[in-house]
Protein backbone atom coordinates (compact mmCIF):
# COMPACT_ATOMS: atom_id res chain seq x y z
CA UNK A 1 0.00 0.00 0.00
CA UNK A 2 1.81 2.97 -1.04
CA UNK A 3 0.54 6.49 0.17
CA UNK A 4 1.40 9.98 -0.39
CA UNK A 5 0.68 12.73 2.41
CA UNK A 6 0.28 15.98 1.61
CA UNK A 7 0.99 17.99 4.76
CA UNK A 8 1.54 21.36 6.44
CA UNK A 9 3.39 23.49 9.01
CA UNK A 10 1.50 25.83 10.80
CA UNK A 11 1.65 27.88 13.91
CA UNK A 12 0.59 25.67 17.16
CA UNK A 13 -2.86 26.37 18.83
CA UNK A 14 -1.49 27.93 21.73
CA UNK A 15 -0.31 31.01 19.82
CA UNK A 16 -1.15 34.27 20.86
CA UNK A 17 -2.25 35.73 17.31
CA UNK A 18 -0.60 39.43 16.47
CA UNK A 19 -1.06 41.12 12.75
CA UNK A 20 2.08 42.24 11.29
CA UNK A 21 2.76 45.42 9.78
CA UNK A 22 1.62 44.63 6.10
CA UNK A 23 -1.64 44.34 7.76
CA UNK A 24 -2.58 41.02 6.06
CA UNK A 25 -0.70 38.24 8.03
CA UNK A 26 0.40 37.38 11.45
CA UNK A 27 3.55 38.10 13.30
CA UNK A 28 5.78 34.79 13.26
CA UNK A 29 8.52 35.99 15.95
CA UNK A 30 8.53 33.67 18.65
CA UNK A 31 5.45 31.01 17.15
CA UNK A 32 6.08 27.51 17.59
CA UNK A 33 5.32 26.01 14.34
CA UNK A 34 4.37 22.65 14.30
CA UNK A 35 2.58 19.94 11.84
CA UNK A 36 -0.94 20.97 11.18
CA UNK A 37 -3.29 18.77 13.65
CA UNK A 38 -5.16 16.86 11.20
CA UNK A 39 -2.49 16.06 9.59
CA UNK A 40 -0.79 14.01 11.32
CA UNK A 41 -3.98 12.20 11.46
CA UNK A 42 -3.20 11.55 7.20
CA UNK A 43 0.60 10.98 7.78
CA UNK A 44 -0.80 8.16 11.00
CA UNK A 45 -3.43 5.98 8.60
CA UNK A 46 -0.69 6.19 5.80
CA UNK A 47 1.73 4.44 8.25
CA UNK A 48 -0.93 2.07 9.49
CA UNK A 49 -2.22 1.22 5.82
CA UNK A 50 1.50 0.69 5.02
CA UNK A 51 2.16 -1.70 8.13
CA UNK A 52 -0.80 -3.58 7.81
CA UNK A 53 0.04 -4.27 4.27
CA UNK A 54 3.51 -5.59 5.11
CA UNK A 55 4.61 -3.35 2.20
CA UNK A 56 5.05 0.06 0.36
CA UNK A 57 6.10 3.47 0.81
CA UNK A 58 4.69 6.63 2.62
CA UNK A 59 5.62 9.78 1.02
CA UNK A 60 5.72 13.56 2.39
CA UNK A 61 4.55 16.53 0.48
CA UNK A 62 4.57 20.33 1.89
CA UNK A 63 4.65 23.39 0.59
CA UNK A 64 5.98 26.31 2.68
CA UNK A 65 9.24 27.91 3.27
CA UNK A 66 12.30 26.89 4.34
CA UNK A 67 11.16 25.87 7.76
CA UNK A 68 8.51 23.37 6.72
CA UNK A 69 11.27 21.18 6.26
CA UNK A 70 10.93 20.86 10.32
CA UNK A 71 7.30 19.34 9.68
CA UNK A 72 8.50 16.92 7.05
CA UNK A 73 11.06 15.69 9.33
CA UNK A 74 8.62 14.82 11.57
CA UNK A 75 6.23 13.00 9.82
CA UNK A 76 9.58 11.22 8.35
CA UNK A 77 10.53 10.58 12.10
CA UNK A 78 7.05 9.20 12.51
CA UNK A 79 7.96 6.33 10.23
CA UNK A 80 7.26 8.11 6.11
CA UNK A 81 9.89 6.98 3.81
CA UNK A 82 10.69 10.18 1.79
CA UNK A 83 9.79 13.73 1.22
CA UNK A 84 9.17 16.32 -1.07
CA UNK A 85 9.69 20.21 0.16
CA UNK A 86 8.19 22.74 -2.05
CA UNK A 87 10.17 25.22 -0.35
CA UNK A 88 9.25 28.62 -2.28
CA UNK A 89 8.56 30.74 0.32
CA UNK A 90 7.40 33.32 -2.20
CA UNK A 91 4.89 31.38 -3.64
CA UNK A 92 4.15 30.40 -0.44
CA UNK A 93 3.32 33.64 0.99
CA UNK A 94 0.97 34.51 -2.15
CA UNK A 95 -0.83 31.14 -2.13
CA UNK A 96 -4.53 30.65 -1.90
CA UNK A 97 -5.93 27.36 -1.66
CA UNK A 98 -5.74 27.03 -5.26
CA UNK A 99 -2.25 27.61 -6.38
CA UNK A 100 -1.30 25.49 -3.00
CA UNK A 101 -3.61 22.50 -4.41
CA UNK A 102 -1.53 23.73 -8.04
CA UNK A 103 2.04 22.97 -6.41
CA UNK A 104 0.99 20.13 -4.40
CA UNK A 105 -0.60 18.13 -7.54
CA UNK A 106 1.96 18.89 -10.00
CA UNK A 107 4.42 18.05 -6.94
CA UNK A 108 2.58 14.26 -6.08
CA UNK A 109 1.87 13.62 -10.06
CA UNK A 110 5.37 12.37 -10.04
CA UNK A 111 4.48 9.96 -7.27
CA UNK A 112 3.32 6.01 -7.00
CA UNK A 113 0.20 6.30 -4.18
CA UNK A 114 -2.78 4.21 -3.93
CA UNK A 115 -3.91 6.94 -1.14
CA UNK A 116 -3.62 10.71 -1.42
CA UNK A 117 -4.04 11.91 2.23
CA UNK A 118 -4.47 15.33 3.13
CA UNK A 119 -5.60 16.66 6.81
CA UNK A 120 -9.38 18.01 6.41
CA UNK A 121 -8.14 21.60 6.77
CA UNK A 122 -5.26 23.68 8.37
CA UNK A 123 -5.54 25.07 11.78
CA UNK A 124 -4.41 28.55 10.65
CA UNK A 125 -6.30 29.83 7.46
CA UNK A 126 -9.01 27.13 8.38
CA UNK A 127 -10.27 26.70 4.50
CA UNK A 128 -10.48 23.18 4.30
CA UNK A 129 -10.16 23.42 0.13
CA UNK A 130 -7.44 21.82 -0.82
CA UNK A 131 -8.42 17.95 -0.33
CA UNK A 132 -11.59 19.06 -3.33
CA UNK A 133 -9.45 21.13 -5.29
CA UNK A 134 -6.50 18.31 -5.40
CA UNK A 135 -9.39 15.96 -6.52
CA UNK A 136 -10.31 18.12 -9.74
CA UNK A 137 -6.46 18.38 -10.68
CA UNK A 138 -5.60 15.36 -10.51
CA UNK A 139 -8.86 13.93 -12.00
CA UNK A 140 -9.50 11.21 -8.50
CA UNK A 141 -12.41 10.45 -5.94
CA UNK A 142 -12.42 12.61 -3.04
CA UNK A 143 -13.57 11.30 0.00
CA UNK A 144 -13.57 14.30 2.96
CA UNK A 145 -13.53 13.78 6.82
CA UNK A 146 -12.85 10.56 6.92
CA UNK A 147 -13.04 8.77 10.36
CA UNK A 148 -12.64 4.70 9.14
CA UNK A 149 -10.43 3.53 6.67
CA UNK A 150 -9.76 -0.06 5.15
CA UNK A 151 -8.39 -0.62 2.12
CA UNK A 152 -8.38 -4.22 0.34
CA UNK A 153 -8.82 -5.67 -3.46
CA UNK A 154 -8.08 -2.37 -5.09
CA UNK A 155 -10.89 -0.50 -2.85
CA UNK A 156 -11.54 1.56 -0.01
CA UNK A 157 -14.27 1.10 2.12
CA UNK A 158 -14.33 4.62 4.62
CA UNK A 159 -16.39 6.13 6.92
CA UNK A 160 -16.95 9.53 6.87
CA UNK A 161 -18.40 12.27 9.17
CA UNK A 162 -21.55 13.48 8.17
CA UNK A 163 -24.02 16.31 9.74
CA UNK A 164 -25.17 14.24 12.56
CA UNK A 165 -23.93 10.82 11.84
CA UNK A 166 -21.64 9.09 9.50
CA UNK A 167 -21.82 7.29 6.05
CA UNK A 168 -19.84 4.50 4.60
CA UNK A 169 -18.58 5.23 0.99
CA UNK A 170 -17.06 2.74 -1.29
CA UNK A 171 -14.33 3.86 -3.28
CA UNK A 172 -11.67 2.59 -5.77
CA UNK A 173 -8.21 3.78 -5.51
CA UNK A 174 -6.45 5.65 -6.31
CA UNK A 175 -8.50 8.54 -4.19
CA UNK A 176 -7.68 11.44 -1.94
CA UNK A 177 -8.63 11.22 1.22
CA UNK A 178 -8.93 14.27 3.89
CA UNK A 179 -8.24 12.99 7.76
CA UNK A 180 -10.79 13.77 10.47
CA UNK A 181 -10.12 13.78 14.50
CA UNK A 182 -10.97 10.20 15.41
CA UNK A 183 -9.56 8.47 12.69
CA UNK A 184 -6.86 7.28 14.86
CA UNK A 185 -4.25 8.19 17.74
CA UNK A 186 -1.03 9.70 16.15
CA UNK A 187 2.09 8.24 16.85
CA UNK A 188 4.61 10.11 18.69
CA UNK A 189 8.30 9.93 17.11
CA UNK A 190 10.65 7.83 18.36
CA UNK A 191 14.43 8.79 19.11
CA UNK A 192 15.68 6.29 16.67
CA UNK A 193 12.97 7.20 14.50
CA UNK A 194 14.50 11.12 14.72
CA UNK A 195 17.76 9.85 14.21
CA UNK A 196 16.75 7.77 11.15
CA UNK A 197 14.54 10.70 9.50
CA UNK A 198 17.97 12.71 9.18
CA UNK A 199 19.28 10.37 6.52
CA UNK A 200 15.70 10.40 4.78
CA UNK A 201 15.73 11.54 1.03
CA UNK A 202 13.84 14.81 0.95
CA UNK A 203 13.65 16.53 -2.77
CA UNK A 204 14.17 20.53 -2.14
CA UNK A 205 12.27 22.33 -5.03
CA UNK A 206 10.31 25.67 -6.46
CA UNK A 207 7.30 26.18 -7.77
CA UNK A 208 9.08 27.07 -10.49
CA UNK A 209 10.74 23.55 -10.77
CA UNK A 210 7.48 22.17 -10.81
CA UNK A 211 6.02 24.11 -13.63
CA UNK A 212 3.66 25.57 -10.89
CA UNK A 213 2.91 29.65 -11.84
CA UNK A 214 -0.49 29.31 -10.95
CA UNK A 215 -1.69 32.83 -9.86
CA UNK A 216 -4.02 32.68 -6.36
CA UNK A 217 -7.75 33.18 -7.20
CA UNK A 218 -8.55 34.97 -3.86
CA UNK A 219 -6.62 37.52 -1.97
CA UNK A 220 -6.90 38.45 1.26
CA UNK A 221 -7.02 42.35 1.38
CA UNK A 222 -6.64 42.93 5.41
CA UNK A 223 -6.44 40.58 8.69
CA UNK A 224 -8.30 42.39 12.02
CA UNK A 225 -7.88 41.10 15.27
CA UNK A 226 -11.57 40.35 16.98
CA UNK A 227 -12.99 42.93 19.13
CA UNK A 228 -11.63 41.84 22.92
CA UNK A 229 -14.39 41.19 24.72
CA UNK A 230 -14.69 42.35 28.59
CA UNK A 231 -15.70 40.15 31.42
CA UNK A 232 -19.23 41.06 32.73
CA UNK A 233 -21.40 40.45 35.65
CA UNK A 234 -20.73 38.17 38.28
CA UNK A 235 -23.77 36.83 39.75
CA UNK A 236 -23.81 36.85 43.18
CA UNK A 237 -25.74 34.76 46.18
CA UNK A 238 -26.03 32.72 49.21
CA UNK A 239 -26.30 29.47 47.51
CA UNK A 240 -26.22 27.71 43.48
CA UNK A 241 -29.98 27.76 43.84
CA UNK A 242 -29.99 31.33 44.57
CA UNK A 243 -27.35 32.44 41.94
CA UNK A 244 -29.26 30.07 39.44
CA UNK A 245 -32.11 31.92 39.63
CA UNK A 246 -30.19 35.26 39.19
CA UNK A 247 -28.93 33.61 36.65
CA UNK A 248 -31.94 32.70 34.57
CA UNK A 249 -33.76 36.46 35.01
CA UNK A 250 -30.92 37.78 33.48
CA UNK A 251 -31.34 35.79 30.77
CA UNK A 252 -34.12 36.06 30.63
CA UNK A 253 -35.10 40.03 31.21
CA UNK A 254 -31.70 41.59 30.85
CA UNK A 255 -29.94 39.41 28.18
CA UNK A 256 -33.51 38.21 26.27
CA UNK A 257 -31.32 34.84 24.82
CA UNK A 258 -33.87 32.98 26.99
CA UNK B 1 -26.26 44.14 -9.39
CA UNK B 2 -25.66 40.92 -11.35
CA UNK B 3 -27.41 37.76 -9.85
CA UNK B 4 -26.92 35.67 -7.09
CA UNK B 5 -27.97 31.89 -7.10
CA UNK B 6 -27.82 30.12 -3.83
CA UNK B 7 -27.52 26.66 -3.35
CA UNK B 8 -30.30 25.82 -0.82
CA UNK B 9 -29.69 22.41 0.93
CA UNK B 10 -32.49 19.90 1.88
CA UNK B 11 -32.03 17.34 5.24
CA UNK B 12 -34.26 15.26 6.80
CA UNK B 13 -37.00 16.55 4.16
CA UNK B 14 -36.37 19.92 4.92
CA UNK B 15 -34.72 22.87 3.39
CA UNK B 16 -32.30 24.39 5.91
CA UNK B 17 -32.77 27.24 7.77
CA UNK B 18 -29.56 28.38 7.02
CA UNK B 19 -30.53 28.12 3.02
CA UNK B 20 -33.16 30.58 3.53
CA UNK B 21 -30.71 32.81 5.95
CA UNK B 22 -28.35 33.13 2.12
CA UNK B 23 -31.58 33.47 0.42
CA UNK B 24 -32.09 36.64 2.67
CA UNK B 25 -29.08 37.76 2.90
CA UNK B 26 -28.74 37.30 -1.62
CA UNK B 27 -32.38 39.34 -1.54
CA UNK B 28 -30.41 41.95 0.22
CA UNK B 29 -27.61 42.94 -2.16
CA UNK B 30 -29.88 43.62 -4.95
CA UNK B 31 -29.97 41.95 -8.17
CA UNK B 32 -31.82 38.40 -9.22
CA UNK B 33 -32.02 35.84 -6.64
CA UNK B 34 -31.80 32.28 -8.37
CA UNK B 35 -31.83 29.37 -5.94
CA UNK B 36 -30.84 25.51 -6.92
CA UNK B 37 -31.79 22.60 -4.94
CA UNK B 38 -30.76 19.40 -5.76
CA UNK B 39 -31.92 15.62 -4.46
CA UNK B 40 -34.88 12.89 -4.54
CA UNK B 41 -38.12 13.95 -3.88
CA UNK B 42 -37.01 17.76 -2.78
CA UNK B 43 -39.49 19.58 -5.49
CA UNK B 44 -42.42 20.31 -3.39
CA UNK B 45 -40.07 22.18 -1.05
CA UNK B 46 -39.26 24.51 -4.15
CA UNK B 47 -41.79 27.08 -3.16
CA UNK B 48 -40.37 27.41 0.02
CA UNK B 49 -37.82 29.51 -1.12
CA UNK B 50 -39.71 32.27 -2.68
CA UNK B 51 -40.72 33.16 0.68
CA UNK B 52 -37.23 34.18 1.40
CA UNK B 53 -36.61 36.36 -1.85
CA UNK B 54 -36.02 33.68 -4.51
CA UNK B 55 -37.19 34.86 -8.09
CA UNK B 56 -36.27 31.25 -9.44
CA UNK B 57 -35.71 27.79 -8.60
CA UNK B 58 -34.07 25.48 -10.20
CA UNK B 59 -35.18 22.21 -8.97
CA UNK B 60 -33.13 19.20 -9.78
CA UNK B 61 -34.97 15.97 -8.78
CA UNK B 62 -34.04 12.27 -9.12
CA UNK B 63 -33.12 9.50 -7.75
CA UNK B 64 -29.47 9.81 -8.31
CA UNK B 65 -29.14 12.67 -5.67
CA UNK B 66 -31.00 10.76 -2.38
CA UNK B 67 -27.38 10.31 -0.65
CA UNK B 68 -25.08 13.18 -0.92
CA UNK B 69 -22.31 11.97 -3.45
CA UNK B 70 -20.09 15.04 -4.12
CA UNK B 71 -19.22 14.37 -8.14
CA UNK B 72 -22.97 13.97 -8.65
CA UNK B 73 -23.73 16.92 -6.56
CA UNK B 74 -20.73 19.00 -8.12
CA UNK B 75 -22.56 18.14 -11.82
CA UNK B 76 -26.25 18.91 -10.71
CA UNK B 77 -25.06 22.50 -9.58
CA UNK B 78 -22.62 23.03 -11.99
CA UNK B 79 -25.33 22.41 -14.68
CA UNK B 80 -27.42 25.14 -13.04
CA UNK B 81 -24.70 27.53 -12.81
CA UNK B 82 -24.60 27.32 -16.57
CA UNK B 83 -27.82 28.26 -17.14
CA UNK B 84 -27.93 30.85 -14.99
CA UNK B 85 -24.65 32.13 -15.45
CA UNK B 86 -24.64 33.79 -11.65
CA UNK B 87 -21.89 36.51 -10.64
CA UNK B 88 -22.14 35.44 -6.91
CA UNK B 89 -23.09 32.02 -5.55
CA UNK B 90 -23.75 31.31 -2.28
CA UNK B 91 -23.87 27.77 -0.39
CA UNK B 92 -24.45 27.55 3.60
CA UNK B 93 -20.89 26.00 4.99
CA UNK B 94 -22.59 23.05 6.83
CA UNK B 95 -20.95 19.58 6.89
CA UNK B 96 -22.04 19.32 3.23
CA UNK B 97 -21.36 22.95 1.90
CA UNK B 98 -17.76 22.46 3.08
CA UNK B 99 -17.47 19.90 1.16
CA UNK B 100 -19.45 20.46 -2.05
CA UNK B 101 -18.00 24.27 -2.53
CA UNK B 102 -14.08 23.53 -3.10
CA UNK B 103 -15.29 20.96 -4.99
CA UNK B 104 -17.97 23.39 -7.37
CA UNK B 105 -15.41 26.00 -7.56
CA UNK B 106 -12.64 23.87 -8.82
CA UNK B 107 -15.39 22.19 -11.37
CA UNK B 108 -15.50 25.69 -12.53
CA UNK B 109 -12.03 26.37 -12.29
CA UNK B 110 -12.50 29.48 -9.92
CA UNK B 111 -11.26 29.91 -6.32
CA UNK B 112 -14.10 30.42 -3.68
CA UNK B 113 -14.29 31.50 0.06
CA UNK B 114 -14.68 29.36 3.05
CA UNK B 115 -16.37 29.80 5.85
CA UNK B 116 -17.95 33.56 5.80
CA UNK B 117 -19.22 35.48 8.59
CA UNK B 118 -20.08 38.60 6.78
CA UNK B 119 -20.08 39.89 2.73
CA UNK B 120 -20.53 43.39 1.27
CA UNK B 121 -20.90 44.38 -2.07
CA UNK B 122 -18.63 47.04 -3.60
CA UNK B 123 -19.40 47.49 -6.99
CA UNK B 124 -19.96 44.02 -8.31
CA UNK B 125 -17.29 42.29 -5.96
CA UNK B 126 -17.73 40.71 -3.03
CA UNK B 127 -15.57 41.47 -0.13
CA UNK B 128 -15.81 38.57 2.53
CA UNK B 129 -15.24 38.45 6.13
CA UNK B 130 -14.14 35.29 7.53
CA UNK B 131 -12.28 33.75 10.34
CA UNK B 132 -8.68 32.35 10.54
CA UNK B 133 -7.02 30.88 13.55
CA UNK B 134 -10.38 29.49 14.56
CA UNK B 135 -11.39 33.21 14.60
CA UNK B 136 -8.36 34.65 16.86
CA UNK B 137 -8.22 36.71 13.20
CA UNK B 138 -10.52 37.97 10.95
CA UNK B 139 -9.72 38.65 7.18
CA UNK B 140 -11.35 40.70 4.19
CA UNK B 141 -11.12 38.86 1.35
CA UNK B 142 -12.52 39.32 -2.68
CA UNK B 143 -12.56 36.51 -5.19
CA UNK B 144 -10.34 37.20 -8.26
CA UNK B 145 -13.33 35.84 -11.08
CA UNK B 146 -16.98 35.49 -11.51
CA UNK B 147 -18.61 33.46 -10.52
CA UNK B 148 -17.33 34.24 -6.37
CA UNK B 149 -17.97 31.25 -4.67
CA UNK B 150 -18.52 31.72 -1.07
CA UNK B 151 -20.02 29.17 1.71
CA UNK B 152 -21.39 31.23 4.58
CA UNK B 153 -20.93 30.28 8.16
CA UNK B 154 -24.84 29.14 9.49
CA UNK B 155 -26.19 32.19 12.04
CA UNK B 156 -24.58 34.73 10.10
CA UNK B 157 -27.78 36.79 8.69
CA UNK B 158 -30.81 36.41 9.92
CA UNK B 159 -33.58 34.54 7.70
CA UNK B 160 -36.17 36.95 6.88
CA UNK B 161 -39.50 36.65 5.03
CA UNK B 162 -39.15 38.91 1.60
CA UNK B 163 -41.41 37.64 -1.83
CA UNK B 164 -39.48 36.78 -4.67
CA UNK B 165 -41.37 35.89 -7.89
CA UNK B 166 -40.64 32.25 -7.48
CA UNK B 167 -40.77 30.55 -10.95
CA UNK B 168 -39.97 26.91 -10.62
CA UNK B 169 -38.22 25.32 -13.18
CA UNK B 170 -37.48 21.83 -12.90
CA UNK B 171 -33.89 21.09 -14.37
CA UNK B 172 -33.05 17.24 -16.00
CA UNK B 173 -29.31 17.26 -15.40
CA UNK B 174 -27.60 14.36 -17.33
CA UNK B 175 -25.38 13.26 -14.99
CA UNK B 176 -22.09 11.60 -16.49
CA UNK B 177 -21.77 8.85 -14.43
CA UNK B 178 -18.34 7.63 -15.52
CA UNK B 179 -17.26 10.35 -13.56
CA UNK B 180 -18.95 9.12 -10.42
CA UNK B 181 -16.63 6.57 -8.66
CA UNK B 182 -18.05 6.49 -4.76
CA UNK B 183 -20.44 4.28 -4.13
CA UNK B 184 -22.34 5.30 -0.43
CA UNK B 185 -22.84 1.92 1.20
CA UNK B 186 -25.20 3.20 3.78
CA UNK B 187 -25.56 6.50 5.98
CA UNK B 188 -26.67 6.52 9.55
CA UNK B 189 -28.28 10.01 10.99
CA UNK B 190 -29.28 10.49 14.63
CA UNK B 191 -32.67 10.09 14.99
CA UNK B 192 -32.39 13.21 17.07
CA UNK B 193 -33.76 16.77 16.24
CA UNK B 194 -31.25 18.55 17.95
CA UNK B 195 -29.49 21.25 15.74
CA UNK B 196 -25.60 20.92 14.48
CA UNK B 197 -23.72 22.73 17.03
CA UNK B 198 -23.11 25.24 13.80
CA UNK B 199 -26.66 25.89 13.49
CA UNK B 200 -27.56 25.87 16.84
CA UNK B 201 -28.72 29.29 18.34
CA UNK B 202 -27.73 27.91 22.25
CA UNK B 203 -25.44 25.47 22.82
CA UNK B 204 -24.74 24.18 26.42
CA UNK B 205 -20.82 23.04 26.38
CA UNK B 206 -19.37 20.69 29.00
CA UNK B 207 -15.29 20.30 30.16
CA UNK B 208 -13.30 18.45 32.05
CA UNK B 209 -15.43 19.92 35.01
CA UNK B 210 -17.98 17.28 34.20
CA UNK B 211 -15.93 14.77 35.50
CA UNK B 212 -17.09 11.84 33.79
CA UNK B 213 -19.60 11.04 30.37
CA UNK B 214 -22.41 10.42 32.45
CA UNK B 215 -22.90 13.77 33.61
CA UNK B 216 -23.60 15.12 30.25
CA UNK B 217 -27.49 14.12 30.81
CA UNK B 218 -27.45 16.87 32.70
CA UNK B 219 -26.72 19.51 29.86
CA UNK B 220 -28.77 17.83 27.87
CA UNK B 221 -31.67 18.36 30.01
CA UNK B 222 -30.77 22.00 30.04
CA UNK B 223 -30.32 21.86 25.99
CA UNK B 224 -33.84 20.46 25.84
CA UNK B 225 -35.66 23.24 28.10
CA UNK B 226 -34.09 25.48 26.35
CA UNK B 227 -35.79 24.56 23.36
CA UNK B 228 -34.96 22.98 19.78
CA UNK B 229 -32.85 25.26 18.62
CA UNK B 230 -30.55 24.54 21.67
CA UNK B 231 -28.19 21.35 21.45
CA UNK B 232 -24.85 20.40 23.81
CA UNK B 233 -21.39 20.85 23.10
CA UNK B 234 -17.72 20.20 24.59
CA UNK B 235 -14.28 21.22 25.87
CA UNK B 236 -11.42 19.65 23.77
CA UNK B 237 -10.78 18.17 27.69
CA UNK B 238 -14.04 16.26 27.27
CA UNK B 239 -13.57 14.93 23.54
CA UNK B 240 -10.04 13.92 24.51
CA UNK B 241 -11.12 11.95 27.82
CA UNK B 242 -13.68 10.10 25.41
CA UNK B 243 -16.66 11.89 27.16
CA UNK B 244 -18.68 12.95 24.12
CA UNK B 245 -17.55 12.33 20.60
CA UNK B 246 -15.36 14.63 18.26
CA UNK B 247 -18.33 16.20 16.85
CA UNK B 248 -19.41 17.36 19.82
CA UNK B 249 -15.91 19.92 20.80
CA UNK B 250 -15.96 23.54 20.05
CA UNK B 251 -12.76 25.31 19.52
CA UNK B 252 -9.63 25.46 17.59
CA UNK B 253 -9.70 21.70 16.16
CA UNK B 254 -13.21 21.14 16.64
CA UNK B 255 -16.24 23.67 15.77
CA UNK B 256 -16.63 27.44 15.58
CA UNK B 257 -19.76 28.13 16.72
CA UNK B 258 -21.02 31.79 17.29
CA UNK B 259 -25.06 30.75 19.27
CA UNK B 260 -26.58 33.57 20.69
CA UNK B 261 -26.48 31.52 24.15
CA UNK B 262 -23.32 29.99 25.01
CA UNK B 263 -23.18 28.23 28.54
CA UNK B 264 -19.77 26.86 29.33
CA UNK B 265 -19.94 24.33 32.20
CA UNK B 266 -16.58 23.25 34.01
CA UNK B 267 -14.49 25.08 30.82
CA UNK B 268 -11.55 26.50 32.02
CA UNK B 269 -11.31 28.57 28.97
CA UNK B 270 -7.75 27.90 26.92
CA UNK B 271 -6.82 30.19 24.14
CA UNK B 272 -8.03 27.23 21.88
CA UNK B 273 -11.49 27.06 23.18
CA UNK B 274 -11.97 30.81 23.57
CA UNK B 275 -10.98 31.31 19.94
CA UNK B 276 -14.04 28.81 18.50
CA UNK B 277 -16.47 30.57 20.94
CA UNK B 278 -15.69 34.14 21.33
CA UNK B 279 -18.12 35.12 19.24
CA UNK B 280 -21.23 34.03 20.70
CA UNK B 281 -23.50 36.79 21.54
CA UNK B 282 -24.14 36.08 25.24
CA UNK B 283 -21.51 33.82 26.98
CA UNK B 284 -22.20 32.51 30.79
CA UNK B 285 -19.33 30.58 32.43
CA UNK B 286 -20.25 28.12 35.40
CA UNK B 287 -16.96 27.01 37.00
CA UNK B 288 -15.48 26.17 41.07
CA UNK B 289 -12.69 27.95 40.05
CA UNK B 290 -12.97 31.96 40.22
CA UNK B 291 -9.33 32.25 38.76
CA UNK B 292 -10.57 30.54 35.20
CA UNK B 293 -9.33 32.11 32.30
CA UNK B 294 -13.01 31.81 30.55
CA UNK B 295 -14.83 34.48 33.07
CA UNK B 296 -12.82 36.86 31.69
CA UNK B 297 -14.69 36.46 28.62
CA UNK B 298 -18.19 35.73 29.98
CA UNK B 299 -21.10 37.95 30.08
CA UNK B 300 -22.30 36.22 33.20
CA UNK B 301 -20.44 34.17 35.51
CA UNK B 302 -21.10 32.09 38.42
CA UNK B 303 -18.64 30.69 40.85
CA UNK B 304 -19.85 27.41 42.41
CA UNK B 305 -20.45 24.31 41.84
CA UNK B 306 -22.38 23.12 38.41
CA UNK B 307 -23.64 20.27 39.33
CA UNK B 308 -25.52 22.04 42.07
CA UNK B 309 -26.27 25.29 39.20
CA UNK B 310 -27.21 23.42 36.38
CA UNK B 311 -29.57 21.36 37.52
CA UNK B 312 -31.56 24.22 39.68
CA UNK B 313 -30.98 26.63 36.51
CA UNK B 314 -32.84 23.69 34.28
CA UNK B 315 -35.59 24.24 37.18
CA UNK B 316 -35.66 28.10 36.74
CA UNK B 317 -35.95 27.91 32.67
CA UNK B 318 -38.87 25.39 33.03
CA UNK B 319 -40.17 27.72 35.07
CA UNK B 320 -39.95 30.81 33.26
CA UNK B 321 -40.54 28.95 29.99
CA UNK B 322 -43.95 28.38 31.82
Amino acid sequence: MNSVVCIKQVPDTETLIKIDGSGTGIVTDGVKWVMNAYDEFAVEEALKQKEKAGSGTVGIVSLGPDRAIEAIRTALAMGADTGVHIADADFYAKADPYATAAALAAAVKGLQFDALWVGKQAIDDDCGQVPAILGEMLGLPVVTMVIKFEAAGGKATVTREIEGGQAVLEVPLPAIFSAQKGLNEPRYASLPGIMKAKKKPVDVKKAADLGVSQAPMTTIKSMTLPPARQAGKKIEGDDAETKAKALAKALHDEAKVI
Amino acid sequence: MPGTLIVAEVQKGEIKKAAYEIASKAKAMGGEVAAVIVGSGVAALAPNLAKFGADKIFVVDAPDYKDYVTEAYVQAVAAVVDKVKPSVILVAASAQGKDLTPALAARLKVGSISDVVDLNLEGAKVVAKRPMYAGKAYVMVEAAADPQIISVRPNSFSAKEAAGAGAVENVAVALDASKIKIAVKSVEIAATKEPDQTEAEIIVSGGRGMKGPENFVMLEELAKVLGPTATTGASRAAVDAGWRGHSYQVGQTGKTVSPNLYIAAGISGAIQHLAGMGTSKVIVAINKDPEAPIFTKADFGVVDDLFKVIPALTAEVKAIKG
